[in-house]
């Protein structure tokens, strides 16, 4: 019952293959969400068992009488969408072993979506329980840095001097004042065979992920940088070169960790740029182009410097 | 396939030991469950049938009651038989996803050791969690000894399962007063209690790959409400009939009988109590000791909590002359649950008994007989008076001054 490793030859036959994620859902013109979504499904031709927790992605999908999903999905609350498809993984291994599949020779991948909301903060323990216990299972956090889907307000995901509704900028404030939680090494530590940072913008990079992550037997976390045109503030149009700042400037580095220790760096921009550039580029930071907070975008380079050196320096350590 | 228990016909069991012997001989598919006091045994007893062959489905040790429930969610809404069980804070923590179970139309089975709700903290037995699951749109069956435990357990997945019901429903018990104390309980081998049961026929089930399903969607002003009506109709016309009907082919095939309100004594009773849990059973006893004194004294249990049996309880209470209803938790601020539900039953009726409360036992505190009989010796003056001649509603077996409302 190995499946297959699904053969991409371009982005034009990719972005077409498989259309389980359909067009017609209500997320904003230029969501990043409904991009790398299709690149997951997309990734791989085996049946999929989906599930969503409350955000963005869920109720801009599902909604009543219609919806944009042909795989099973499923959602039932904003911190439970780990578990819940964990429920659907045992539920199958239960009917497997008892000869009650109703397609038995069909092994199906489960996946669950979540924002970083539903990953950083309220989630959480969920995943944590299901990494802990070994589903055979992927979580893809597509993480835009902020509860989007309820206009703004801070998350652990949202990054220092990031002004949000909960955490805004103002004459005595430069906006969040947290450094983001790192989620990545956090699902490393739980031991996970497969952890791995994506960008919608970077495809091939992310998909070869995707299908390690599928073809990986047990929990699979990715961790998918998703620019939102809406709380970020740039225009819809530009969400895929802001993905490209983002990793270019290496405040998203493109990475991966195999059972928790070997990591590998998988992109290596030929031109670095300065973050200044990807704050520019990006409304929420517009506050800090002024005098007064300035430094800010001096303390953001020498941090994504930081962490850039020491994912070097892990990738040579291998532990 | 997993291994058979031969059975005694009588078995020496608590209520969490015949609660454990119904899930593994209903052969459930996916247990999802946290431990917690008084259900851990509950847990405990299925990790044991697990780990010698006895069941062979999913047991998944999660990391909270409300992952859980939300295992149990995924699981049910996969396609097969889910069940789980819980007590008290981990109830509480369960709530949300009860609601979500119920809307999303799945038959998962909850047993409930009834417990406390803290503050302060308190592992004994009391009905503040199973009052908190009242409005959750679940099915809720009250056990009020371990025999009951078992038999229900079984009732409760045909109905839950029945394809014109598919609702989700709990077996309630009293922590410790049940779930711990070990009586004789008449047992059915592995192959009738699996047959009551039947094999789980799934519907819109996730894992049939062919039939992509959509659970738990989004519906605001537009269609929320037909969905909230469609499952209390299911609730009101489907599952009551259905519940009834177990009932019928359950004395059928084990001569035990059910009924969604238990009575004792009401035949010709003046004055009765109604309650619920392991307390309907202490107060049969007062009210056996009554009558032989010549008082005409009877005691309602409700055995189907939700949906509430209405019109079963106003026909058993039509000729009675005063009621207590007992409360096992505190209503914070109103007359207990079972004081309104009385009331609200019997309100557009002709009977027009005198009805008070007793709000009694909680945190575990000791239901005694002497209580009871000073309840009834109440009842009796209120008949005689034809009106209360107590507050109505009164602290019972409290430390201290009295303490009365109302």
């Amino acid at each position: 019952m190995m499946s297959e490793i699904k053969k991409i030859k371009n982005l034009k036959e990719f972005s077409t293959s498989a259309d389980r994620f359909e067009g017609a859902n209500l997320l904003c013109p230029g969501c990043a969400h409904s991009i790398i979504v299709r690149e997951v499904l997309n990734a791989t031709n085996d049946d999929l068992i989906l599930a969503a927790s409350t955000g963005c992605l869920e109720v801009c999908t599902a909604v009543y009488p219609y919806t944009s999903w042909d795989a099973s999905w499923i959602h039932i609350g904003f911190e439970n969408g780990s578990t819940a498809v964990a429920g659907a993984e045992a539920m199958y291994k239960a009917l497997k072993k008892k000869g009650r599949l109703k397609q038995p020779d069909r092994k199906p991948k489960f996946v669950a979506f979540g924002g970083d909301g539903a990953t950083y903060d309220i989630g959480f323990q969920w995943i944590s329980g299901c990494f802990e216990r070994g589903h055979d299972m992927m979580y893809v956090c597509l993480d835009n840095e902020v509860y989007a889907n309820t206009g703004g307000q801070r998350s652990s995901s949202t990054p220092i001097g990031s002004s949000a509704t909960t955490s805004p900028a103002g004459r005595t404030s430069y906006g969040e004042k947290k450094n983001k939680k790192d989620m990545m090494a956090i699902m490393a530590a739980h031991g996970a065979p497969y952890v791995a940072q994506v960008s919608p913008s970077k495809w091939k990079d992310m998909v070869a992920k995707i299908q390690k992550g599928f073809a990986t037997e047990g929990p699979v976390f990715i961790n998918a940088v998703s620019p939102c045109t809406t709380e970020w503030k740039f225009s819809p149009e530009d969400t895929i070169s802001i993905a490209d700042l983002a990793t270019d400037s290496l405040v998203f580095p493109l990475y991966e960790i195999i059972n928790g220790t070997e990591l590998n760096i998988t992109y290596r921009p030929k031109n670095i740029i300065p973050v200044r550039d990807y704050l520019g580029a990006q409304g929420r930071f517009k506050h800090l182009f002024t005098k007064q907070y300035e430094y800010l975008i001096d303390e953001w380079q020498t941090r994504v410097d930081a962490k850039w050196e020491a994912l070097q320096r892990r990738e040579e350590a291998r532990v | 396939m997993a291994e058979t228990i031969e059975l005694r016909d009588i078995e020496v069991w608590d209520g969490n030991m015949a609660a454990s012997q119904a899930l593994r001989q209903v052969q459930v598919d996916v247990v999802a469950a946290y431990p917690i006091t008084p259900s851990t045994p509950i847990v405990e007893n299925y990790a044991n049938f697990e780990a010698n062959g006895y069941v062979d489905g999913e047991f998944v040790m999660v990391e909270s009651e409300h992952a859980a429930m939300s295992g149990c969610i995924g699981a049910s809404a996969a396609g097969g038989r889910v069940a789980t069980a819980t007590s008290s804070q981990g109830f509480a923590l369960m709530v949300e996803t009860l609601y979500s179970a119920s809307g999303m139309r799945l038959p998962i089975i909850l047993n409930v050791a009834n417990r406390a709700l803290g503050a302060p903290l308190n592992v004994n037995g009391d009905h503040s969690d199973m009052y908190l699951g009242r409005d959750s749109g679940w099915i809720q069956l009250d056990a009020y000894n371990p025999q009951h435990v078992y038999d229900l357990n079984f009732i409760a997945f045909k109905v839950a399962e029945d394809h014109d019901v598919r609702l989700p429903a709990m077996v309630h018990q009293d922590g410790f007063m049940t779930s711990h104390t070990a009586q004789g309980v008449h047992t059915m081998t592995d192959e009738v209690g699996y047959g009551f049961v039947g094999e789980f026929q799934p519907m819109n089930d996730m894992l049939d790959l062919d039939h992509p399903v959509t659970h738990g969607v989004q519906t605001e002003e537009d269609w929320h409400f037909e969905h909230k009506a469609r499952q209390q109709h299911a609730l009101m016309t489907v599952a009551l009939p259905k519940i009834e009907a177990a009932f019928d082919a359950f004395e059928k095939l084990t001569g035990r009988r059910y009924n969604l309100v238990e009575t004792h004594q009401m035949e010709d009773a003046e004055i009765a109590v109604i309650c619920m849990g392991s307390s309907v059973e202490t107060a049969m006893e007062v009210v056996n000791e009554l009558r032989a004194q010549g008082i005409k004294a009877g005691v309602v249990g409700i055995r189907v909590f939700r949906p509430w049996p209405l019109e079963q309880l106003a026909q058993v209470l039509k000729n009675v002359k005063a009621i207590g209803a007992l409360d096992r938790s505190s209503p914070h601020g109103s007359v207990g649950m079972l004081f309104n539900e009385v009331a609200g039953t019997l309100f557009n009726t002709d009977a027009k008994p005198v009805l008070t409360n007793y709000i009694y036992g909680l945190g575990g505190r000791d239901l005694t007989k002497a209580h009871l009989v000073g309840i009834f010796n109440d009842l009796k003056a209120n008949m005689d008076a034809g009106k209360p001649t107590t507050p109505l509603q009164q602290y019972i077996g409290l430390r201290g001054p009295k303490l009365s409302f109302f």
